[in-house]
């Protein structure tokens, strides 16, 4: 008896520690993840051209030659392809490059409108969850007269004011877009609240900010960028509507949105000028959700 | 000789408001009935209870995580009103049941036992690492552990680490809320046996709360026992072990299960009614479960009892 | 025990296989043994010995990942081994019920407790609810809740923690099953809930004649409950034998540990220093040839790689397996 007694502390310093560390749990679990790795290869390739629009464009998508109107794409029509490989759109601008710029315009969108909306939809929820009470019922109200406006009225409204820009609809979107941020931020930060592990760190006195900053909030980390990645989607796809009615990003900036629009009424003669744009979005939001669906995994299974 | 106190509750009540619903309003739920409760420096306190009898809640009042709705407690004999929640922090440390959910997940080992010394800024930073290397060393865990994640560690590891996060700053008291009941027997035993040790070795006073009775009587030098938010009996260990006064404490050690296979199961007679602490019973709140009650015990709430250090509230000894 | 007692479930060389990403997971690694009519076999062992994956897969409530294996597997003389989904759910719940830890999440929070109980045997039995009526509001009333005819409209959430326990008592009961295995069923209970839960088991268990299979990691349960105790370590039975041999003499090191680590009011001193089993559980994937507990035994040497499975046996069927014999046992751990 008294020889285990005495080993009681030796022997723990020898056992081993068997499991790897968080992170390279992490990676394991990236590389297995096909959605995941399918999803942030497509989104590296659209955010790589979009970097490098001034480079890689043959033509100043703002260039207008209307002795070239609509050109075909080099699958119609090999001896133009030298000049213009996607043919170019009614007023003669190279589409192409015009494709490769709205890359950069839907993007722009995505990560600011997700940037503000993120800002106050984490912040109402993180506030609303951790401190409970009154506190969340104003929250929740805010969040309910948020729900209760239809973000598609409110932004043709707001367009016909202030005018439209791509500034008034990243600022419209970006005011508009936060209530899912607000909801998912305030049940999770509920439940970590209950955890012992803020319960010691108010009993070692930390400030109410540091336990939500440093304690709580990188444990909510992953469920944000899960959120951010469907709202970042869910952006890029109503300024894509907001454009093609014209309330959005306006002529002659090279939305995929505005594009669709132009190229409506030459969609019998001319349809590559729909299935570009078309093509380019649908590519960008599937990459987006299959990256926010991969993460989710990826992340959730750490949790069980 | 007068025992100093190094934390005391007197009559500490905490009174919560339950929504009934929308239109019904709230209701009153007593969790912590005037409790009064000594802890005298260096010794160990246990305190046992069933759930929902007001222990935790007693425990973040006496951490100062809740303010008491009545009531005072007193650090080294002062109110706590005078001390801000820092201080209280730096004399007083909590050690919680689940070594799961009481370490951050997020932050390596290193940052979880260093974080009092980073908020309350003691020593040099340079110095951290090695205060961190010391209090692994006391805790019996090896110094490369302070690069890992809690979830690259055992049960017992976790514990280990809590402990060392909550004697990194040498508080005078630690409140052990369930420090081992979620931990394997041979995990529980090293654990205890580590609680004892630096016990002996940094001079600290424990409140152990444990619904374990076994523990209690190893750990503890005097115990309380609790019912619906008051301690319905209190004595030195040995004393109430040896002759609980209380019906309920009778009921409590009748239902320890020691590994003596020659005996049954024992017969509690307690019955199945369980009071709702939101509408408790009147009179003593224990009367409906207990087996020795009489006829006053359903009209008049027992007055404590005290003779020679060991307090029983109960009509069968206040006469 | 007597000889003359039914058996009613057989078990030979049981194991459970989980394939994982770093291999094959043994959770169960070959564990025999039955129990008969009126009789309590207790399976002890801490946590992740495979003590409850062993209790699913006599249910056939393993997870679609797993495989059960056996060499035998007779319940009531039947052999079980084999049965698919639809024969399982029909011993399920009628011969062989079970009680699990938590029972707030086995009852379903939406439908009353009448409902419940009833639904279980107008399942299983070719009756009406009447007679299902009256036999839940029996055996309300025997698993001693007072006014059982008015409980039945309750939900379970109207129920505090020991009697929604005793409800699924009942539920296990209302077909008259003849093997009840409850798997850690107080350990999420206060302690004199315990006892009168734990109490209220051992007089039903006598009453009906069932035989009864306790899964627990509680040393202190075992001795007060056990007929025949089964010590799991990793996935195997390190001990076995019945209760009071194994209490009295404990022989596996494990097991005489694991005794040594529980205060014992009025036995163990106030202060004093606890027994430890130091170390972990070793990792469980892939096979593991000889004595499991090695790492963590002080008495291990290099015989202990090498230990065959033939477990000692010893004449009152207290058997276990380590390489030393009772008498070097007794040299270096009997006190």
């Amino acid at each position: 008896m008294t020889i285990i007694s005495s080993l009681f502390r030796g022997k723990q310093t020898a056992e081993e520690i068997l499991e790897p560390t968080p992170m390279t749990k992490l990676c394991r679990r990236v590389f297995k993840n096909h959605s995941f790795l399918i999803g942030a290869l497509i989104l590296i390739v659209i955010i790589t051209i979009a970097v490098l629009a001034p480079f890689i464009a043959p033509h100043d998508p703002y260039d207008q030659d209307l002795a070239r109107r609509l050109i075909n794409p080099f699958w119609h029509d090999k001896k133009t392809a030298d000049l213009h490989v996607l043919g170019t759109d009614k007023v003669g601008r190279d589409y192409l490059s015009r494709v490769i710029y709205g890359a950069q315009i839907s993007l722009l969108i995505g990560f600011l409108t997700v940037l503000i909306s993120g800002v106050i939809g984490t912040s109402l929820g993180v506030i609303a969850g951790y401190f409970g009470g009154r506190v969340d019922m104003v929250v929740n109200f805010i969040i309910n007269t948020r729900l209760a406006m239809p973000v598609f009225l409110v932004a043709m409204a707001a367009v016909v004011a202030f005018g439209a820009s791509i500034h008034v609809v990243i600022m419209v979107l970006g005011l508009f877009l936060w209530d899912r941020f607000a909801v998912v931020m305030r049940s999770i930060t509920m439940q970590a609240r209950d955890l012992d592990y803020v319960k010691a760190a108010r009993a070692i006195g930390c400030s109410t900010p540091y336990i939500i900053i440093r304690e709580i909030f990188p444990n909510v980390l992953s469920s944000l960028t899960v959120v951010a990645t469907v709202e970042m989607a869910n952006a890029i796809l109503l300024e894509a509507a907001l454009s093609f009615l014209g309330f959005g990003v306006q002529a002659p900036t090279p939305s995929w949105g505005l594009m669709l629009n132009e190229g409506r009424e030459y969609m019998f003669f001319s349809p590559w000028l729909l299935a570009l744009p078309g093509t380019g979005l649908f590519l960008l939001v599937l990459a987006i959700n299959l990256f926010g669906d991969g993460l989710r995994d990826v992340t959730l299974e750490r949790e069980r | 000789m007068k025992q100093e106190n190094a934390l005391e509750a007197i009559s500490v009540s905490c009174v919560f408001k339950i929504n009934q619903g929308l239109f019904k309003g709230s209701k009153p739920l007593v969790a912590v009935n005037g409790v009064s409760l000594k802890i005298p420096k260096g010794k160990v306190v246990g305190l046992v209870g069933e759930s929902g009898c007001g222990k935790s809640t007693l425990a973040n009042i006496l951490l100062g995580l809740q303010s008491p709705t009545s009531g005072e407690v007193l650090y080294s004999g002062k109110a706590a009103s005078g001390f801000s929640n820092r201080h209280i922090a730096r004399r007083i440390q909590p050690i919680f049941q689940d070594p799961y959910s009481s370490l951050n997940a997020t932050k390596t080992v290193k940052s979880i036992i260093s974080l009092p010394l980073r908020i309350h800024k003691i020593g040099e930073p340079i110095t951290w690492d090695g205060k961190v290397r010391e209090m692994l060393d006391l805790v019996g865990l090896p110094a490369r552990v302070a690069e890992s994640y809690p979830s690259q560690l055992s049960g017992g590891q976790r514990q280990r680490v809590a402990i060392a996060r909550a004697l990194i700053m040498r508080p005078e008291v630690v409140i052990c809320d369930e420090p081992t009941s979620a931990l394997d027997v041979s995990v529980q035993s090293q654990i205890l046996n580590l609680l004892q040790d630096l016990r002996l070795e940094l001079g600290l006073t424990y409140l152990m709360i444990s619904h374990n009775l076994a523990v209690v009587e190893h750990m503890a030098d005097r115990v309380a026992v609790m019912y619906l938010g008051r301690i319905v009996e209190e004595a030195e260990s040995a004393v109430l072990f040896k002759e609980p006064k209380h019906p309920y404490t009778r009921a409590l050690l009748s239902s320890v299960l020691t590994p003596d296979p020659r005996l049954g199961v024992p017969d509690t007679q307690l019955g199945t009614i369980f009071p709702n602490p939101i509408d408790p019973p009147a009179g003593c709140s224990f009367h409906p479960r207990c087996a020795s009650r009489i006829d006053i015990c359903s009209q008049k709430t027992p007055a404590p009892h005290l003779e020679k250090q060991h307090m029983a509230e109960c009509h069968l000894f206040s006469k | 025990m007597s000889d003359k007692k039914e058996v009613v479930l057989e078990v030979d060389n049981l194991r459970v296989d989980i394939p994982v990403s770093a291999g094959v997971l043994h959770p169960v690694r070959g564990i025999s043994f039955d129990v008969s009519r009126g009789e309590t076999l207790c399976i002890v062992g801490e946590s992740g010995c495979g003590k409850s994956l062993t209790s699913l897969a006599l249910m056939g409530l393993l997870p679609k990942k797993a495989h059960r294996k056996a060499d035998r597997l007779n319940f009531l003389g039947q052999d079980i081994l084999d049965f698919d989904e639809r024969q399982m759910a029909r011993l399920r719940g009628v011969k062989m019920a079970m009680i699990f830890q938590e029972p707030m999440t086995s009852l379903n929070p939406s439908y009353t407790i009448g409902n419940q109980l009833e639904e279980v045997y107008l399942r299983h039995m070719a009756s009406n609810r009447l007679e299902a009526r009256e036999r839940a509001i029996f055996l309300l009333d025997r698993v001693g809740i007072s006014s059982a005819g008015s409980r039945l409209g309750q939900y379970p959430h109207q129920l505090s923690g020991g009697l929604r326990q005793r409800v699924m008592i009942a539920m296990a009961l209302m077909c008259g099953p003849d093997l009840i295995i409850a798997d850690e069923p107080t350990t999420a209970l206060d302690v004199t809930i315990q006892a009168q839960i734990l109490h209220l088991l051992a007089e039903l268990q006598s009453d009906f004649d069932m035989a009864m299979i306790l899964i627990t990691h509680d040393l202190g349960i075992v001795a007060r409950v056990a007929d025949k105790v089964q010590v799991m370590y990793a996935g195997r039975t390190v001990e076995e034998g019945n209760c009071e041999s194994v209490f009295d003499n404990p022989r596996h090191p494990y097991t005489s540990g694991l005794l040594r680590c529980i205060p014992v009011p009025g036995k163990t001193q106030p202060g004093q220093k606890l027994g430890t089993v130091p170390g972990v559980v070793p990792n469980l994937v892939g096979e593991i040839s000889g004595c499991m507990f090695r790492n963590r035994c002080e008495f291990a040497n290099d015989e202990c790689k090498q230990l065959s499975d033939t477990p000692t046996v010893l004449d009152d069927g207290h058997a276990y397996s380590c390489r030393l014999s009772t008498n070097e046992i007794d040299a270096v751990i009997g006190d």
